[in-house]
């Protein structure tokens, strides 16, 4: 190992990348307020004011276009720059006049400005088709197709509450969907197929076995090989086999596809957190734009839309109609797949006679 | 290099929204970004992703913070053949200037796709695709420049947090300054994987909770107060006269805690649950109390393998001066009982609901209270300890 090899120096401070407005209010700011929809103004105890214009990104990002970014912020939020948790970018500025011009040139360059406010924001999304092994759709394509479609409730059309979609394309779930207002998941529904030639070579036979949420596996001599086998009607496609074990593939062309959940949130604001709850179990993989997936989740943020009261999240929303009449009034149908089945399952079940009829 | 066709990502190319097919043809005089656009719109065509498990590369001395990857299909797209992911550090609060950002590019134009994610789930910036012996070199530019890696595997992830005081009137401790604390403290438990099964800490300022560490952290340091709401009353009618303060705010209260008398609002602030709903509303006005610090969750993680959880009450109130040091006393309880203990691929909150939380609680030394629960258990098949026996 050479000498002066540098390891475990961690991250650079954030002093470094710090406005002196920052500096100079950290921990002292007094309110915020939204001039407009993707712009924040905070104010400082002493008056200082800075102006945020957030903007989307794809999240895949070029370097040609960190660099545009680099440029932007250079000639107006004198060269800093942040992004948000939810994959936008935001300009830090100080001078008023600048906020305009800034505005103007982000959205020329296909970067529009919103996102703040009862309404969309970005989705948060996985790496799909781009770049993981296990997804059962892509994510970047469908995430695209979404927001232009539903792009006005992201630039300048309010909704009744904040509304956070976000994706993953496997159950593994990098990011963790599981409680946002709007959640796509990716889903197999295809039995593993096993390559019983290579995998006692490629893979720990008992630690595949042990990866099994349900026991579903067991280890089983196939034409010779030590090899496994999945007892079929134990098996619910969640692919835990696979990301242990490469010889047991789920993906699949024509079974993979998308499930939609909603009503979930993270925020403590009125409700407590709550998971996101399936709305439809699957819809198929239509690349390169999802139409029926963009269809409905359109109508769930439409449906939503009409139905909610000020500030109500999804799940507030539901839990005030009631679910059977979320399924009503979006004309989402009710199947067996809606009931849990798994390890929590009864706590789901309605357990009392308080129903609207 | 002749461009390749891609009709299908080309239709993603149109509409308002940023075009991830914009971004990486805007790569594409890099070859690699060339073949990725070739394997992806042969995964338009064909419906099934076509890349493999990660093997195991890396930098010396590290096992995490590169994601090794390669195409199923490396004779139709050889420059992606290798296509190693590199999650790096980032900045607490994801703050940058243009500088910095444009070195970091000029590392990534000369040694991988030119193509990056802002950011990975976990928080890293990812430079997404390169090849193995390609890893060193940026390794070593990397840290010239001041930055590291991030984790991956079983190891502590990459911390994250919220803006917190750095922008953000609402945060009750220094979430910025905490993670930093954290990520510095622990940068062996996260370059080396030793743990059963990845663990994560997020730090959010306010119960708004805007880095969702409540659902997505194993030890989620949520920003609360203890004493009374700030209120200034004469900011109410001059800055909100547009809220309803019936409709919009004291309705609202999840514990109808708040009263509107037409010119003045009173909180019982025993009653207030800081969920933040009125001080969001009416933020001119209303304010956490002085008396700030966190609660800290435990538990939380998405499906894979047993079911996804919340975290759940462990430590009601820690001031904010001393959030740093119980965090570092929580995990390395945790960590001495979890990483002995837990299977293989078992997050702590699976750990703890196969142990039991009680037991879980005397091994880590926490005592319980009855914040920790919705309610008592309604089950009477309870494990008495031998000792109690008469």
């Amino acid at each position: 190992m050479c000498a002066d090899r540098k390891t475990d120096i961690g991250p650079p401070h954030h002093d470094k990348f710090l406005p002196p407005i920052i500096k100079n209010n950290y921990g002292k700011w007094k309110y915020h307020e939204t001039p407009q929809r993707g712009v924040l103004l905070h104010v400082g105890e002493k008056g200082d004011k800075l102006w945020s214009v957030r903007a989307a990104t794809a999240r895949i990002a070029s370097i040609e276009t960190i660099r545009l970014f680099a440029d932007i912020a250079d000639k107006f939020s004198d060269g800093y720059l942040r992004w948000t948790s939810r994959n936008n970018v935001e300009f830090l500025i100080t001078d008023e006049s600048k906020v305009k011009p800034c505005i103007q040139k982000l959205e020329a360059e296909g970067y529009p400005v919103g996102g703040t406010g009862n309404g969309l924001t970005n989705i948060v999304h996985t790496q799909g088709w781009v770049h993981c092994h296990s997804a059962a759709t892509d994510a970047s394509g469908v995430v695209k197709a979404l927001m232009d479609d539903l792009f006005p409730y992201y630039h300048d059309k309010e909704l009744p509450g904040k509304v956070r979609i976000a994706f993953a394309c496997c159950l593994n779930m990098c990011g963790a969907v599981h409680c946002s207002d709007i959640a796509l998941l990716g889903v197999h529904r295809r039995l593993p197929a096993i390559k019983h030639d290579i995998i006692a070579k490629q893979c720990e036979i008992p630690s595949t076995v042990a990866a099994c949420p349900t026991g579903a596996i067991r280890p089983k001599t196939v034409d010779g090989h030590q090899s496994v086998e999945v007892i079929e009607e134990q098996c619910m496609y969640c692919a835990n086999c696979f990301t242990v074990c490469p010889a047991m593939t789920l993906n699949d062309p024509e079974m993979d596809g998308l499930s939609i959940w909603v009503g979930g949130k993270v925020s403590n604001a009125r409700s407590e957190p709550m998971f996101s709850k399936l709305a439809i179990p699957y819809i198929p993989n239509e690349p390169p734009r999802w139409p029926t997936a963009v269809k409905a989740v359109r109508n769930i943020v439409e449906t939503y839309a009409k139905g909610a009261r000020k500030f109500e999240r999804v799940g507030e929303w539901i839990e005030r109609i009631g679910w059977p009449a979320f399924f009503d009034q979006t004309g989402i149908e009710f199947t067996k797949y809606h009931i849990d089945d798994f390890t929590h399952a009864g706590e789901t079940f309605k357990r009392s006679a308080q129903l609207r009829h | 290099m002749t461009e390749r066709q891609t009709p299908l990502l080309d239709e993603l190319e149109k509409g308002p929204w940023p075009s991830f097919v914009k971004e990486i043809k805007k790569s594409r005089k890099n070859p690699m970004a060339e073949d990725l656009l070739g394997i992806l719109e042969r995964s338009y065509r064909e419906k099934i992703g076509h890349w493999k498990h990660g093997g195991i590369v890396g930098v010396m001395g590290y096992g995490g913070g590169v994601i090794g990857r390669y195409t199923d299909i490396p004779e139709d797209f050889p420059n992606v053949a290798h296509f190693h992911t590199i999650r790096v550090n980032q900045p607490a609060g994801w703050f940058y200037t243009s500088d910095v950002l444009r070195k970091i590019c000029d590392i990534w134009e000369r040694r991988g796709s030119n193509i990056t994610n802002m950011h990975g789930s976990t928080g890293d910036m990812v430079l997404l695709g390169t090849t193995t012996d390609q890893l060193e070199p940026i390794f070593s530019e990397l840290t010239e420049l001041g930055f590291d890696l991030g984790g991956s595997g079983s190891d502590l992830r990459t911390p994250s947090c919220c803006n917190g005081q750095a922008r953000c009137e609402w945060a009750c401790y220094d979430t910025m300054g905490a993670c930093y604390a954290i990520t510095q403290e622990y940068q062996d438990e996260l370059h080396r994987p030793a743990f059963p099964y990845k663990y994560k800490n997020k730090f959010a300022g306010c119960p708004n909770d805007c880095v969702a560490s409540v659902a997505r952290s194993d030890l989620s340091i949520i920003g609360t107060w203890k004493d009374s709401i700030q209120i200034d009353q004469a900011a109410i009618k001059a800055h909100h006269s547009d809220i309803n303060m019936v409709d919009d705010v004291t309705s609202r209260c999840p514990t109808g805690c708040m009263k509107w008398d037409g010119a003045k609002l009173s909180i019982d602030n025993a009653n207030c649950v800081k969920c933040m709903h009125c001080i969001n509303v009416l933020n001119r006005a209303l304010a956490p109390g002085k008396e700030r610090g966190a609660t800290f969750l435990l538990g939380a993680k998405a499906p894979i393998v047993g079911g996804a959880l919340l975290a759940s009450v462990m430590v009601p109130f820690v001031p904010a001066d001393e959030v740093v040091d119980t965090i570092k006393e929580l995990n390395e309880a945790i960590w001495d009982d979890w990483g002995e203990n837990g299977k293989n691929r078992e997050r702590v909150g699976e750990y703890i609901q196969r142990i039991g939380m009680g037991n879980f609680l005397e091994r880590i030394g926490l005592a319980p209270v009855p914040q920790m629960v919705i309610h008592p258990r309604t089950n009477p098949y309870i494990f008495f300890e031998a000792s109690e026996e008469e």
